[in-house]
């Protein structure tokens, strides 16, 4: 199962930093696996972490977070608040049964193109042998309508 | 029950505490208007009215029906379906029924957790070890209870709703409220609310309608309200008290933060907000006041149930709904009927 499993990840991306540096990789050829879906933000402080809940809860296996370095923010510092937001949604979601490694926060400037080709091959390797997320699969089967009718048939037998 | 040619009124509760048949029962004289312009016909609490009765009824019969509960059980689902068939309009009452309240915290556990704790932990006197079955053989024949599920769903999540009406419990001026629009509208004096709406409750936040006095926010620590003395005058979260005010919807009159207390989000997410949690994270993380990894930690350690605070009202109806554990979890008629307690007898 593991081997034929290609995780869906959604990047989202600066348009400063990150998104030009995906662009870059591009435009020099490097090659990184096609697992993620990139979604270029005006900064990694417009990062609502309902777009990280959002994309997991309807069938993202893991989500990339990408912003400027720390200090290079275009907007002077929302990268830090992206990084807080970062480390919070990180617990809450530990709680919720979620392995923290789904959501990783990288810092890319524009010329690391190389770099972010390597992390994004990297993550894919490590949600690959974390195995699917698959939340609406999760949500579909929570024993509802399967498990009623179910009880339905024993009582009438 | 004749036909006094009044409109019919029910009120049911699934899983919940009571408190919301209290809060309508606290309108006080309203509650004769209540009766004056109503027949009550179902109202499990207040009146003897049997399901059978209900289901007699023709569809679409009863004009409002005021729901509260989550749904946490096969009952809850087949009286959700009952109460839709037979309501023209159906009020998702109460945070419970809105978005799973206090028994939605529930979906962090599996069914086993859950039994474990009610029927085998210190909260249960149990010493025969007495667990429920969802079937048990009697000397008259089978019979059954309602068979309990994997993780608890709001209202919406079951059948199509009218309108929501949040608070634990909804504030009883505000019902007050809605139960005198409704009887205008039954006198052609004023309109319903468009489909879907939320009533009796304000579009704003709590922190518009708290007298707390706001600056900037730079939190280096975050404390509960038992650690320090807390300033009367000052924005709670100022002082680094985590309340959830500004993602909870207004409605209350703020009176958690007026008391001294922090604002723990009954009402709701605010008009707008898709997931409470992730709201209370934006929010929470734009204030504290450290750019370095890991002080922001342990900043955050100062919070001790992380999803508790984001998720105390709302876990049902957040994005994800529950743990990844609970949602993968057996069902409850697997785990009734597999009789997991080997000392036990079944019988209660």
């Amino acid at each position: 199962m593991t081997e034929n499993f290609e995780p869906v990840i959604i990047g989202f991306t600066c348009n400063w930093c990150s998104y030009r540096a995906a662009d870059l990789a591009g435009t020099a050829r490097v090659k990184y696996p096609p697992n993620v879906r990139l979604i270029r933000l005006m900064c990694s402080g417009r990062l609502d972490p309902t777009f990280v809940i959002k994309a997991l809860a309807n069938g993202a296996d893991a989500v990339m977070i990408t912003g400027c370095h720390p200090g290079e923010c275009h907007y002077i510092e929302q990268n830090y608040k992206a990084l807080r937001r970062y480390l919070l949604l990180r617990r809450t979601l530990a709680q919720m049964g979620i392995e923290p490694e789904r959501v990783k926060l990288v810092w890319a400037s524009a010329a690391e193109g190389v770099r972010l080709g390597q992390e994004i091959t990297k993550l894919v390797e490590e949600i690959r042998q974390l195995g699917p997320l698959q939340w609406p699969r999760l949500l579909a089967g929570d024993g509802h309508p399967a498990e009623i009718e179910l009880a339905v048939e024993e009582v009438a037998a | 029950m004749s036909d006094n040619g009044k409109p019919k009124f029910a009120m049911y509760w699934a899983a919940s505490c009571g408190g919301c048949e209290i809060a309508v029962l606290n309108i006080h004289e309203k509650i004769l208007d209540v009766d004056a312009n109503f027949e009550v016909v179902f109202w499990p609490v207040a009146m003897d009215a049997k399901y059978k009765d209900v289901e007699a009824m023709p569809d679409k019969s009863i004009l409002l029906t005021l729901f509260n509960g989550g749904i946490r059980n096969s009952e809850n689902e087949e009286l959700a379906h009952l109460m839709r068939r037979k309501s023209q309009i159906l009020v998702a009452f109460g945070s419970c029924a809105c978005e799973g309240c206090i028994p939605g915290l529930a979906n962090f556990s599996t069914p086993e957790q859950i039994f474990e704790a009610a029927y085998k932990s210190v909260s249960t006197v149990n010493p025969e070890g007495i667990y429920p079955k969802s079937s048990y053989m009697m000397p008259e024949g089978e019979i059954h209870i309602p068979t309990f599920y994997p993780v608890l769903k709001t209202l919406e999540q079951v059948v199509p709703v009218d309108y929501y009406m949040p608070g634990c419990p909804p504030e009883s001026h505000q019902i007050a409220a809605v139960i005198e629009l409704v009887v205008k509208v039954l006198h052609g004096e004023a309109q319903l609310p468009p489909a879907g709406a939320v009533i009796g409750a304000g579009n704003s936040t709590v922190c518009d309608d708290c007298p707390r006095e706001r600056n900037e926010k730079m939190i280096k620590k975050f404390v509960r309200i038992h650690d320090i003395a807390i300033d009367p005058k000052l924005c709670l979260l100022e002082q680094g008290v985590p309340c959830n005010g500004i993602a909870t919807r207004s409605g209350c009159g703020a009176l958690c933060p007026q008391a001294g207390a922090q604002c723990i989000g009954c009402y709701g997410p605010a008009e707008g907000v898709m997931d409470y949690g992730a709201r209370l994270i934006t929010a929470f993380g734009s204030v504290i006041d450290s750019n370095d990894p890991d002080e922001i930690e342990s900043i955050l350690d100062g919070i001790p149930d992380l999803t508790g605070q984001f998720y105390r009202f709302n876990l049902a109806g957040s994005l994800l709904r529950a743990s990844k554990p609970a949602l993968a979890s057996k069902s409850g008629p697997a785990l009734m009927s597999r009789g997991i307690n080997p000392h036990g007898n079944g019988q209660g």
